[in-house]
């Protein structure tokens, strides 16, 4: 019965789970992290293109620094993302994965696009923007709502069921533009663009300065209600632990609920700032990826509304970046698509060495002696 | 001379920098042997055995097997030396049947043939004496045919060394009889077993050897003949337990929480508690004994407003308006405002009383955060209420702003059991409030209670060890697969009389009619 | 009419296997408790992997071989798709990372790299316009040769190139490795309770990594079945539009079963292009219908919810990552 296998294997390294490791550590690797997958990114152009990379690094900065307009959009961008980032959060914090910040923003942009496209001038601009906003917030909220009812009640997987609402959103999307315009084209043109109508003014002498206030403010009021409300508290307790929050008499589907209303009303509220203060049209890409990328955002972000400034601005400063080499070495737009996806490996991959220790058996040895 | 079957060399494991879950243990078996592994709660004999089959890997010392040093990295090098752990959760799939679990993992031919699996476990079934229908799915089965399972598993991949982690904890008096006449054959048969436990006469009544561990550390190894429970109780705690528990009359004790005729269904249809009678009365200590699982969280989860319940009443005197108030279905919150002050430190202590991640400032407000008009918090009373428990109670933590799930057992509890009396209850019901914790914590969580019962508060303690339930408690409730099986008086008690209703099969006195 | 009914049923047949691919890579790796939100990116890789290996060999001879036509771009599609689930496995099993996180961003990666090569494929080597790979298209669509002599029957199901069926057998395939091998039931027992498969002493990180990998790879094909087989070997930038997420989908309408698949796909597959043959329909009609898939996938998904019946749930542990020594 026995084998005659005498040599003794010992692995090599096993691994544990790290409770504390010093902030300043934690913040070397990831900067280590969003080094190395810069070094990986230059590689990848560099085999593509053949540039030196250091002269595509200084292309990609001009991208978002070049100019006062660049960076003018380069803030609105990081205001809409952050936007949608600090959106998913609470849910997030709650451990519901809502993945349906997508289609919540475009039925909030719908809604706003559809009120304008039917009101025309017939009320004063303000009123109309009034009622976008109400309307764009409110249908946040129901496509935010609906998996979260769900889930409270039977526990219905919210990540597929929010994942497929974003589709839902997008076909409806499409049959309202489909419907308003009818010569086939499938685009919906600028609406109000006489009358500006439904137009969020342009103040500052900037376009987007109105969207970025309000994205700061709802920042502040984030922080704020995640970390000193009592509405915070409850979902940070959700979140840890549902058998906890029994405990203390806190009702589980109630704050999934309540929560998943915020979190889809500031999606609505997002889609209301694209298409009153952006955009001016309707698009089923108006969303444009963002419900996914503020999942990282935050994610990256560890939840932190503060840190979710950095973070998103990170992202939107390498798409930016990237779109400004496309350009200027006749590449293919997608390669921002492409380096975002290295370096968000990178970074997500390193929390892996914040969070676990390996310890190598030769060195244990060592130690023993 | 023959070799042991398997042999522990000063075994080492720790979790973190701080916890020692085991220090050099040594330890051998022989085949057609018996050892218990013998430790109270939190001594790491999981621990030891999770290492043993491949689950943890130790940080310092050398496994035998017949002799030879091997490297166990994997539960699938356990198997491959013939090591097989019933756990104590068991490990199987739900959505699987019997058969299925039974052959999971196994290398043999490729397709899988229900047929011969089906076959080769009635074999075994009787060889041993099992009873079980392999094509039953495991979520349709009860514990001990879940753990039949387990058994018939390891034995189907031909392991000669068993390894049982608590066996006894959920079965009843009978089945646990079932269960040592089939570990006896399997003896026979020659195989090594392994079998831990922390009841006593369990020890002397199957084991060839006991191995003793105590606080993580290895003890020393006696051979059963040879050694009787006092002995074996010394080398398990250390010094004889004499346990002198305080223990003061109750002072004028009224009725402060009747509960009358009380019956709950749990979520699989199963009736848990069966029309249970008591009341828990000011001033005095109602114990609450009975094996694992007999409903005893049911029960308080019941009164906490956290579990359904079907039929009976909850009565709650007010001391303060002489009202009497239903608590049945009443959520905890509806509970509190209507002004029954209920303190409730459950079992499950980082997974229900507190939350891990958060520091004990926030943890002290989880009961307390909704004060206020405002929606906003107020975190300068919890700061104030942290640092006065970490000071009265002698709570060791960095500071107030550390994380609980940082903190050892002891100092967790003591933060769970300090929020809860500073709510000052009327009512206060604690499970297994000194489970894990070692002889010093215990104590300190015995005084804090015997302190609430003098100022006049109506104490409910859940309790597994009968020593302490007699030397604390003033009144003794004794319960069995959800029924009351008596009330007995904690000072005239018996400890094997309150054994036997324990195990009476079927519980109460319904039965008997 | 019976004529049109038979062409609907050929094209539904074609626009259900790109998605029966997905659905069935997408279970494989489900199984094991990977929930891989990347399908759709790795389709897409699948697909210009394919394209790209085609485009190379067609270029440096004058004369292709019908079977290096087929070989090249099939070994191509299943290296890059494999490729990218193991960044995917990588991240997800070996460093634990959020496996949402991980699949949405390798969605991005995969699409960003399908459209980057999609759309400067030909530049790279000074060329202009768009890929048209005419050889190997013919290839990947040659039917078998007696489907034209058996009349309208040959002709509305047996008119497919060799992917089509391939399928189908795997999804057959897979079924049968899933119910009646042992590895199948290893499979699931990681998928359901990684520890207790642990125990049982099977590798989880093998089994984790194994699954998506091949799940991956027949997803890819997916993609390579839609640039080959259905446009005949041209690509257009965000051609193969959300069929990605439309697989996903079907896991969930099939309940976790490939062989319910097959007729998931062939459903969707017919609410795709429903509209061209329904005379009369609008436009915006034709949106609302596209809409449709989605919508009854979450109905399902909430009536299993609903009736919780055990053998229809989602793998209990999909979504969670699985270290040994957690406490």
């Amino acid at each position: 019965m026995k084998t005659n296998e005498k040599t003794i294997k010992e692995p090599l390294f096993h691994i544990t789970r790290r409770t504390d490791i010093p902030r300043l550590r934690a913040w070397g690797i990831r900067l280590i992290a969003i080094f190395s997958a810069l070094i990986v990114s230059a590689l990848v152009i560099v085999t593509i293109t053949n540039y030196n990379p250091v002269e595509v690094y200084v292309k990609m900065f001009e991208g978002s620094f070049g100019s006062q307009r660049k960076f003018f959009i380069l803030l609105q961008n990081t205001a809409m993302l952050l936007c949608v980032s600090l959106a998913v959060t609470p849910a997030f914090k709650m451990k519901f994965w809502n993945l349906g910040a997508e289609g919540q923003v475009l039925v909030g942009g719908l809604a706003s696009a559809a009120c304008m496209f039917y009101a025309k001038d017939s009320m004063p601009s303000w009123l109309l923007i009034l009622v976008m906003l109400v309307t764009s917030i409110l249908s946040g909220i129901i496509w935010g709502v609906l998996p979260a009812i769900f889930k409270a009640i039977w526990r219905t997987n919210e990540s597929l069921f929010t994942l497929m609402m974003n589709y839902v959103a997008m076909q409806l999307v499409s049959f309202f533009i489909m419907v308003w315009v009818p010569n086939g084209s499938s685009v919906m043109g600028v609406i109000n663009q006489q009358s500006e109508c439904g137009w969020l003014p342009t103040i500052f002498g900037q376009r987007y300065s109105i969207n970025i206030i309000i994205v700061a403010l709802l920042t502040v009021f984030m922080f704020i209600y995640l970390h000193f409300s009592k509405q915070g508290y409850e979902i940070s307790v959700v979140g840890e632990s549902e058998n906890t929050a029994r405990y203390v008499g806190i009702n589980v589907k109630k704050v999934i609920i309540r929560t998943m209303i915020i979190s889809g009303a500031i999606c609505g509220l997002t889609g209301f700032l694209l298409v009153s203060g952006t955009n001016h049209t309707i698009s089923r890409e108006l969303a444009g990826g963002m419900g996914f990328t503020a999942i990282m955002v935050a994610w990256l972000a560890k939840f932190e509304p503060t840190m979710m400034i950095l973070t998103s601005m990170f992202i939107v400063f390498l798409q930016k970046g990237a779109g400004e080499i496309a350009t200027a070495f006749r590449l293919n737009e997608s390669v921002s698509d492409i380096i975002t996806g290295i370096i968000i490996f990178f970074i997500i991959g390193s929390e892996f060495f914040i969070n676990y220790k390996i310890n190598m058996r030769s060195k244990q040895k060592e130690a023993q002696v | 001379m023959a070799k042991p079957a398997i042999e522990l060399k000063n075994i080492t494991k720790r979790f973190g920098s701080k916890v020692v879950a085991n220090k050099n243990v040594c330890l051998s078996v022989y085949k057609g042997e018996i050892l218990s592994l013998l430790g109270e709660n939190g001594s790491g004999k999981t621990t030891l055995m999770n290492i043993i089959s491949g689950i943890y890997y130790p940080d310092e010392g050398k496994i035998f097997i017949d002799g030879e040093e091997v490297v166990i990295r994997s539960p699938k090098d356990a198997f491959k030396y013939k090591i097989g752990m019933i756990h104590q959760h068991f490990k199987l799939i739900d959505v699987f049947s019997a058969a299925q679990n039974i052959v999971l993992g196994l290398k043999e031919e490729e397709r899988f043939d229900i047929k011969t699996v089906t076959a080769k476990v009635k074999q075994i079934s009787e060889q041993y004496g099992f009873d079980i229908d392999p094509n039953k799915k495991i979520y349709e089965m009860s514990v001990s045919e879940k753990q039949t399972v387990e058994i018939i598993k390891v034995l189907y991949r031909g392991a000669d060394i068993l390894i049982l982690d608590e066996p006894t904890a959920v079965l009843t008096p009978q089945e646990t009889q079932k269960l040592f006449a089939i570990l006896r054959r399997m003896k026979e048969a020659g195989k090594a077993i392994i079998i831990i436990t922390h009841k006593l006469h369990e020890v002397l009544s199957l084991s060839d050897k006991v191995a003793v561990l105590r606080k993580g550390e290895y003890i020393g190894t006696v051979v059963t003949a040879e050694t009787n429970e006092a002995q074996l109780t010394e080398m398990m705690v250390g010094k004889k337990i004499s346990l002198n528990i305080n223990r003061s009359l109750p002072k004028d004790p009224v009725d402060r929480l009747a509960v009358k005729n009380l019956c709950c269904v749990n979520a699989e249809g199963v009736k848990v508690l069966d029309d249970i009678s008591f009341s828990a009365r000011s001033g005095e200590i109602l114990g609450i004994a009975g094996i694992a699982g007999s409903g005893q969280r049911e029960l308080l989860e019941a009164i906490a407003g956290l579990q359904p319940v079907q039929s009976g009443d909850i009565i709650y005197n007010n001391p303060k308006t002489g009202s009497q108030d239903e608590l049945r279905g009443k959520t905890p919150i509806q509970i509190r405002e209507l002004g029954v002050r209920l303190s409730f430190v459950p079992e499950d202590r980082l997974g229900m009383g507190l939350v891990g991640n958060m520091d004990i400032i926030d943890n002290m407000m989880l009961r307390s955060y909704r004060k206020g008009k405002t929606m906003f918090l107020e975190r300068k009373k919890p700061k104030d209420l942290a640092e006065r428990i970490i000071n009265d109670l002698e709570v060791v933590t960095p500071s107030a702003q550390t994380p609980v799930r940082k903190l050892s057992g002891g100092n967790v509890q003591k933060v769970l059991v300090g929020r809860e009396i500073a709510a000052s209850p009327t009512v206060l019901m604690a499970a297994y409030p000194v489970r894990g914790l070692d002889i010093n914590s215990s104590y300190a969580i015995y005084n804090l209670l015997n302190q609430q019962k003098e100022n006049g508060v109506a104490v409910i303690f859940v309790g597994e060890d009968l020593d302490v339930l007699i030397e604390l408690c003033d009144r003794i409730l004794v319960i069995s697969s959800g029924k009351v099986s008596g009330i007995v008086d904690g000072r005239k008690a018996d400890k094997g009389e309150i054994g036997l209703m324990m195990t009476k099969a079927g519980g109460g006195s319904k039965n008997e009619n | 009419m019976i004529n049109t009914i038979f062409a609907f049923i050929n094209a539904a047949i074609i626009q259900s296997i790109p998605l029966l691919f997905g659905a069935t890579g997408e279970i494989i790796t489900e199984k094991s408790g990977n929930l891989n939100l990347g399908i759709p990116g790795i389709m897409y890789v699948g697909g210009i992997s394919g394209i790209i290996g085609g485009y190379l060999y067609e270029n440096s001879t004058e004369h292709p071989v019908a079977a290096l036509c087929i070989i090249i771009p099939l070994l191509s599609s299943l290296i890059g798709s494999m490729l990218l689930a193991l960044i995917y496995s990588f991240l997800t099993v070996t460093l634990r990372v959020n496996q949402n996180v991980t699949g949405l961003a390798l969605t991005t990666f995969g699409i960003g790299i399908g459209n980057f090569f999609g759309g400067s494929l030909l530049s790279f080597f000074g060329q202009t316009g768009s890929i048209s790979l005419i050889e190997t298209g013919k290839c990947f669509k040659a039917s078998l040769p007696f489907a034209d002599k058996l009349g309208i029957f040959g002709k509305t199901f047996l008119s497919f190139g060799f992917l089509a069926y391939l399928a189908i057998i795997i999804a057959i395939g897979t079924s049968y490795f899933l119910n009646n091998t042992r590895t199948g039931l290893n499979l699931r027992a990681v998928g359901e309770n990684p520890s207790t498969a642990d125990a049982a002493g099977i590798n989880v990180t093998k089994y984790k990594y194994l699954s998506t990998l091949i799940g991956g790879a027949i997803a890819g094909l997916g993609g390579l079945y839609f640039v080959m087989d259905y446009t005949g070997g041209a690509w257009t930038n965000n051609g193969f539009g959300d069929r990605g997420w439309l697989a996903i989908a079907i896991v969930i309408f099939a309940i976790w079963r490939p062989t319910t698949a097959i007729f998931s796909s062939f459903l969707f597959g017919g609410l795709y292009i429903l509209c061209i043959y329904i005379p009369g329909l609008s436009s915006s009609a034709k949106e609302l219908i596209n809409m449709l898939p989605y919508v009854v996938t979450i109905l399902v998904l909430v009536v299993i919810s609903m009736r919780k019946k055990r053998e229809n749930q989602p793998p209990e542990s999909l979504g969670l990552s699985y270290f040994r020594e957690e406490r």
